[in-house]
C-alpha cells in the first residue's frame, strides 16, 4: 500500500542488522548477547519481507515463517544453555566460556 | 502513507539503539518488544498482513516471553545490575562501530550501485501464503516441524537439572 | 648318476633354505628342530661336497673346471653377469673346508649355544655364512664374488654382536663391519677399473685375457691388483686394516671358530690366489703382498705373546697365520699358501672350539692366570687342544703345521721373489708362535686348579673336537717336502689351477740346514715357555719401567688403536661436532622455528572469546565484500 522502494526497506533491515551486530560484538552478558542476535533475525527477516512485497510473491513470507520457526527454536534452545552455564559457573559473564582455547 | 514508514522506521531504529545499550536486562527487552511492534507495523503496510500478526503473536509473544521468564529464574539482583554497569565502557564500542560503519557503507554502495524502479503495491494475503506454503514448500514445512520437535526435546534435556551419579564403588570416596 | 657335478647348486642352497626356515618359522620349533634343521643343512651340503669332490677326483672333467650357470644376473650396455658356479681344484678345496669344518662347528655349537636365547638366530646368521662363503668361493664372476664378500661381512657382524644387549659387543661388530668397509670400496672401485679395462667381470676371462690388455708393470696393473689387495687386506685382517679381528672375539666361540679362524678370514687369501695372474702382472704389488705378510706376522705374533684373554692370543695368532699365507702368496708360492690354510683351517678352528669348551666349562672365564690344572679333569679337551697347539707351533713331524708351515718359511728365502729378509721374518714369528702357543697351553692344563669346573662338556663337542684333532695331526700328509719322497698329490691336485713356484739358484743343503734350524727353534719355544711357566720371576723385568712400557705396548697390539683413534676417529668427530650448528644448519632450524614462532602469534588469536571470534567473522565479512565489489 505504501510505495517505498526496496532500496528503502533493505537500508533499514540493514541498519537494525549492524546495531545487532555491535551489540553481540560489544556487550559481556551472555543474555544480552542473544537478544542482539534476535536483533539480527529479525532484521534479516524483514528484509525478506520487503524482497517479497516489491515482487507481489508470496516466497518471502514463507521464508520469513521458516525464520521465525528457526529463531524460535534457537531461543529455546539457547536460554537452557544459558541456564546451564549460570548453574556452572554462577555468573552470565561471557568470559568464563573460555576452555577451548590454545 | 509513506510518512507513516519513515516514522515507525525512526522508531524502530531508536528502540534498537537502546536495547543495545541498556544496563538493566528488563528494560533492554522491553524496548525489544517496541522495536517488534514496530517492526510488524511496517509488515502490515508492506502488505503482509498474516505475517505482521505472527511477529506479534510469535516472536513479541513468546520469543520475548521466554526470555522475561528466564531472566526471572536468574534472579539477578542489584550487583548484577553493578556488574553490568562496570562492564559498560565506551571504548569497548569503537572497534565494533567503525566495524559495522564500513559494512553499512558497503551494503549502501551495494543498493544503490542497482536501480530498482518503484514496484507494485499489493497485499500478499494469507490465502497466497497457505497455497505457498501447502504446494512447493510442503517439504520445508515438515522439516520445521521436526526441527520444533528436536528443540523441545533439545531444550527439556539441556535444561534439566543434573544429579551427578557416581558409580556404587566410587561413592565411598565422596 | 649322470653328472654328479650337477649338483654343485646345493652346496651353497641348502644352508640358504635352512636361513630362511630358521629365519622366518625358528621361534616355532624346539631346540632340537631348531638344531636339526641347523646342522643338518651344512651337514647335507658338507656331504655332497665331499660327493662331488670325489667325483671330480676320479672323473675330472674336461679343462679342469665344471661350470655350472642358473640364470643371468642382469644385462645392461654389454655387461652380464650371470649366477655360475665354477669348480676347479682351488674352488673345491675351500668349499670341502667350508662345508666340512663348517658342519663340525655347527654340530658343536648345537651344545655349546643351547642354554641362553636367540638359538634359532644363531643358526639362522650361521647358515646364511654359509651360504654366502660358498658362493664366494664357487662364484665364477667378480661380482657373485663380491655379493658372497658382503654377505660374510654381514653375517660377521650379525655373529660378532650376537649378544647385542651388551654395548661391548655392538662396538666391536661395528667395528669390524667399518674396518673392513674401507678394505671392501677398495675393492669395489678395483672392481670399476677392471670392468673398466676388461668389459666383463668373469674370472676365466679375465685371467686368460689380462696379459694381452695390461702390460706387465704398467700403472692399471698395480692399481687393479693394488685396489683387489686392499680388499682382502680388509677381510683377512692384515696390517693396516688387523684392528679388527682381536675385538671381534665378543662373539660366541664357534663363531670365531669359523668366521674369524677358517673361513672369512681366509676370503682374501682365496681372491689373491684366484686372481693371480693379475699379481703376477704387478710385481710391485706382489711385493707388498709378501712384505705385508711378513710385517704382520712379526706385530701379531709379539702381540700374541703379552695377552692373558685366551681367544684375543688365539686371534692375534690367526692374523699371524694369515700373514704366512700372504707370505706365499707374495713370494709367489700360491699353492703352499692354499696348503697352509688347508691345515690351519683345521687347527685353528679346533684350538677355537676347544678353548670355547674350557671358557664353557669354567663359567666364561677367559683369563689363562685364572685358568690350570684342566690337564686331568678335561683329558678329551688337553689332548685335542695339545694337538691343534702343536700343530700351531709347527712341532716337527707329527703335526700337520709341521708340513705346511716349513714349507712356506722354505718359499719364503727360495723363491725367486723371497730374500733372506721375508725368511728371517718368517722364521723369528714361527719361533714366537711356539713361545706363546705353548705358554697358552701351560697356564690353561698344567699346574694347579684355580676356578671350579661347572659345565661338564658332552659328546656334541667332544666329537668334533677329536675329529678336529685327528686331521690337525694326519692332514700333512697330503704334502710331504721333496726330501722326504717326493708324496704331494695336494699341489699337483692344485697345479691346473695355480701356477707353481719358481725357485731361485739355491743349494739343496740350504734347505737341510733351514730345516734344522726351523726344528730346533720350535722346540726350544716349547722349552722356553716352560721355563717362564715354571719361573715366572724370570719375567720380573717386564713388570717395571721400560720392560712395562713395553709390555703394554705388545699387550695393545702395538698401539694400532690408540693410534687410529687419535688421527681418524678423533678428527672426523670434532668435524662433525664443529658441523652441527653451522649456517646451513641455522637454515633447516629456522623453517622449524620459523613454524613455532608462528604458532605461538596465531595461538593468541584462539583466546575462548566469543565476541572476538564473533568480530572474525564480521571482519572477514568485511574484506570479502570489498574484496567482491571493489576488485
Amino acid at each position: 500500500m505504501v510505495t517505498v522502494s526496496m532500496n528503502t526497506g533493505l537500508l533499514l533491515a540493514s541498519i537494525l542488522f549492524l546495531i545487532g551486530l555491535v551489540g553481540v560484538l560489544t556487550r559481556r552478558n551472555i543474555l544480552f548477547m542473544l537478544m542482539s542476535i534476535e536483533i539480527m533475525l529479525n532484521a534479516t527477516g524483514l528484509a525478506f519481507i520487503v524482497a517479497g512485497a516489491h515482487w507481489l510473491q508470496a516466497d518471502g513470507q514463507v521464508m520469513f515463517l521458516f525464520i521465525l520457526a528457526m529463531a524460535a527454536a534457537e531461543v529455546a534452545l539457547g536460554l537452557a544453555l544459558i541456564l546451564q552455564m549460570h548453574r556452572q559457573h554462577k555468573t552470565l559473564d561471557s568470559n568464563v566460556l573460555n576452555l577451548l582455547k590454545d | 502513507m509513506n510518512v507513516i514508514f519513515y516514522i515507525t522506521a525512526i522508531i524502530a531504529i531508536i528502540a534498537t539503539l537502546l536495547v543495545v545499550t541498556r544496563t538493566n536486562a528488563v528494560h533492554a527487552l522491553l524496548y525489544l518488544i517496541v522495536s517488534l511492534l514496530s517492526i510488524s507495523v511496517i509488515f502490515f503496510i508492506l502488505g503482509a498482513p498474516f505475517i505482521a500478526a505472527l511477529e506479534v503473536i510469535v516472536y513479541a509473544g513468546a520469543i520475548m516471553i521466554l526470555f522475561v521468564f528466564v531472566v526471572m529464574m536468574l534472579n539477578q539482583g542489584k550487583e548484577s545490575l553493578k556488574q553490568e554497569k562496570e562492564w559498560f565502557k565506551i571504548k569497548n564500542w569503537i572497534g565494533p562501530s567503525i566495524l559495522s560503519l564500513i559494512l553499512l557503507i558497503e551494503l549502501i554502495y551495494v543498493f544503490t550501485s542497482v536501480d530498482t524502479p518503484v514496484g507494485n503495491t499489493g497485499i500478499v494475503d494469507t490465502h497466497e501464503i497457505s497455497k505457498s506454503l501447502f504446494g512447493p514448500y510442503i517439504l520445508g514445512v515438515e522439516m520445521v516441524a521436526m526441527l520444533l520437535m528436536t528443540a523441545t526435546v533439545g531444550a527439556f534435556h539441556i535444561g534439566r537439572e543434573k544429579k551427578n551419579e557416581y558409580h556404587r564403588f566410587l561413592k565411598k570416596e565422596e | 648318476m649322470d653328472n654328479i657335478l650337477n649338483l654343485l647348486w646345493l652346496l651353497p642352497a641348502l644352508p640358504l633354505f635352512g636361513f630362511l626356515v630358521l629365519a622366518i618359522f625358528g621361534s616355532k620349533f624346539s631346540k632340537r628342530g631348531i638344531a636339526f634343521i641347523g646342522v643338518g643343512t651344512v651337514g647335507i651340503s658338507a656331504l655332497i661336497a665331499i660327493i662331488i669332490g670325489i667325483s671330480y677326483l676320479t672323473h675330472t672333467p674336461p679343462g679342469n673346471s665344471y661350470s655350472q650357470t642358473l640364470w643371468t644376473w642382469f644385462n645392461v650396455a654389454g655387461f652380464s653377469p650371470s649366477i655360475t658356479f665354477y669348480l676347479d681344484p682351488l674352488s673345491l678345496i675351500f668349499c670341502f673346508v667350508v662345508t666340512f669344518v663348517g658342519f663340525l662347528i655347527h654340530w658343536y655349537s648345537a651344545e655349546s649355544m643351547e642354554e641362553g636365547e636367540g638359538y634359532a638366530r644363531y643358526f639362522a646368521y650361521m647358515n646364511l655364512f654359509i651360504c654366502a662363503m660358498l658362493v664366494l668361493v664357487l662364484a665364477d664372476n667378480l661380482l657373485l664374488l663380491y655379493m658372497g664378500w658382503e654377505g660374510v661381512g654381514l653375517c660377521s657382524f650379525l655373529l660378532i654382536g650376537f649378544w647385542y644387549k651388551d654395548d661391548e659387543n655392538s662396538a666391536a661388530a661395528r667395528k669390524a663391519f667399518i674396518v673392513t668397509r674401507i678394505g671392501d670400496t677398495m675393492m669395489l672401485i678395483g672392481l670399476f677399473l677392471l670392468v673398466k679395462s676388461f668389459g666383463t667381470l668373469n674370472v676365466a676371462a679375465i685371467l686368460s685375457g689380462a696379459p694381452a690388455v695390461w702390460t706387465q708393470g704398467s700403472s692399471l696393473a698395480f692399481w687393479g691388483a693394488f685396489l683387489l689387495l686392499g680388499g682382502a687386506l680388509g677381510k683377512s685382517a692384515q696390517f693396516p686394516l688387523q684392528v679388527w679381528l682381536p675385538d671381534a672375539m665378543a662373539g660366541p666361540s664357534p663363531v670365531s671358530a669359523l668366521i674369524h679362524a677358517a673361513t672369512m678370514v681366509t676370503a682374501g687369501v682365496y681372491l689373491i690366489a684366484r686372481m693371480h695372474v693379475l699379481y703376477e702382472l704387478a710385481p710391485a704389488v706382489q711385493m707388498l703382498i709378501a712384505i705385508i705378510g711378513a710385517v704382520t706376522l712379526i706385530i701379531a705374533g709379539f702381540s700374541a705373546l703379552m695377552q692373558n684373554d685366551i681367544k684375543r692370543i688365539l686371534a692375534y695368532s690367526t692374523i699371524s697365520q694369515i700373514g704366512y699365507m700372504f707370505l706365499a702368496l707374495g713370494v709367489g708360492a700360491f699353492s703352499s699358501g692354499v696348503f697352509h690354510f688347508f691345515i690351519h683351517a683345521f687347527f685353528k678352528s679346533l684350538l677355537f672350539l676347544s678353548a670355547g669348551a674350557v671358557i664353557l666349562a669354567l663359567g666364561d672365564e677367559h683369563d689363562i692366570r685364572k685358568m690350570g690344572g684342566l690337564r686331568k679333569k678335561m683329558p678329551v679337551v688337553f689332548w685335542t687342544f695339545l694337538f691343534g697347539a702343536g700343530a700351531l707351533a709347527a712341532l716337527p713331524f707329527v703335526t700337520a703345521g709341521f708340513y705346511s708351515k716349513d714349507e712356506i718359511i722354505w718359499y719364503a728365502f727360495a723363491s725367486d721373489k723371497g730374500s733372506i729378509w721375508l725368511w728371517l721374518a718368517a722364521f723369528g714369528g714361527s719361533f714366537i708362535t711356539s713361545i706363546y702357543t705353548f705358554r697358552m697351553v701351560f697356564h690353561t692344563f698344567f699346574g694347579e686348579q684355580k676356578t671350579e669346573i661347572s659345565y661338564v662338556p658332552g659328546n656334541r663337542i667332544k666329537i668334533p673336537l677329536i675329529i678336529l684333532g685327528i686331521l690337525s695331526l694326519i692332514a700333512g700328509f697330503v704334502e710331504l717336502p721333496e726330501w722326504m719322497g717326493h708324496f704331494a698329490p695336494f699341489s699337483k691336485f692344485l697345479n691346473t689351477a695355480l701356477p707353481a713356484v719358481s725357485l731361485a739358484n739355491v743349494a739343496g743343503s740350504t734347505e737341510t740346514i733351514l730345516l734344522l734350524i726351523n726344528m730346533i727353534f720350535a722346540l726350544l719355544g716349547v722349552w722356553i715357555a716352560w721355563r717362564f711357566y715354571k719361573k715366572p720371576q724370570l719375567l720380573s723385568s717386564l713388570q717395571t719401567g721400560a720392560g712395562k712400557r713395553l709390555s703394554n705396548f705388545l699387550f695393545e697390539g702395538w698401539k694400532f688403536d690408540w693410534f687410529y683413534d687419535h688421527v681418524l676417529v678423533r678428527p672426523v668427530v670434532w668435524l662433525s661436532r664443529i658441523d652441527k650448528t653451522d649456517f646451513i644448519e641455522k637454515i633447516y632450524g629456522g623453517v622449524g622455528n620459523l613454524n613455532i614462532w608462528l604458532n605461538k602469534v596465531f595461538g593468541r588469536t584462539e583466546n575462548g572469546n566469543i565476541r572476538w571470534y564473533t568480530m572474525g567473522v564480521a571482519l572477514g565479512a568485511v574484506i570479502t565484500l570489498t574484496i567482491i565489489l571493489f576488485l
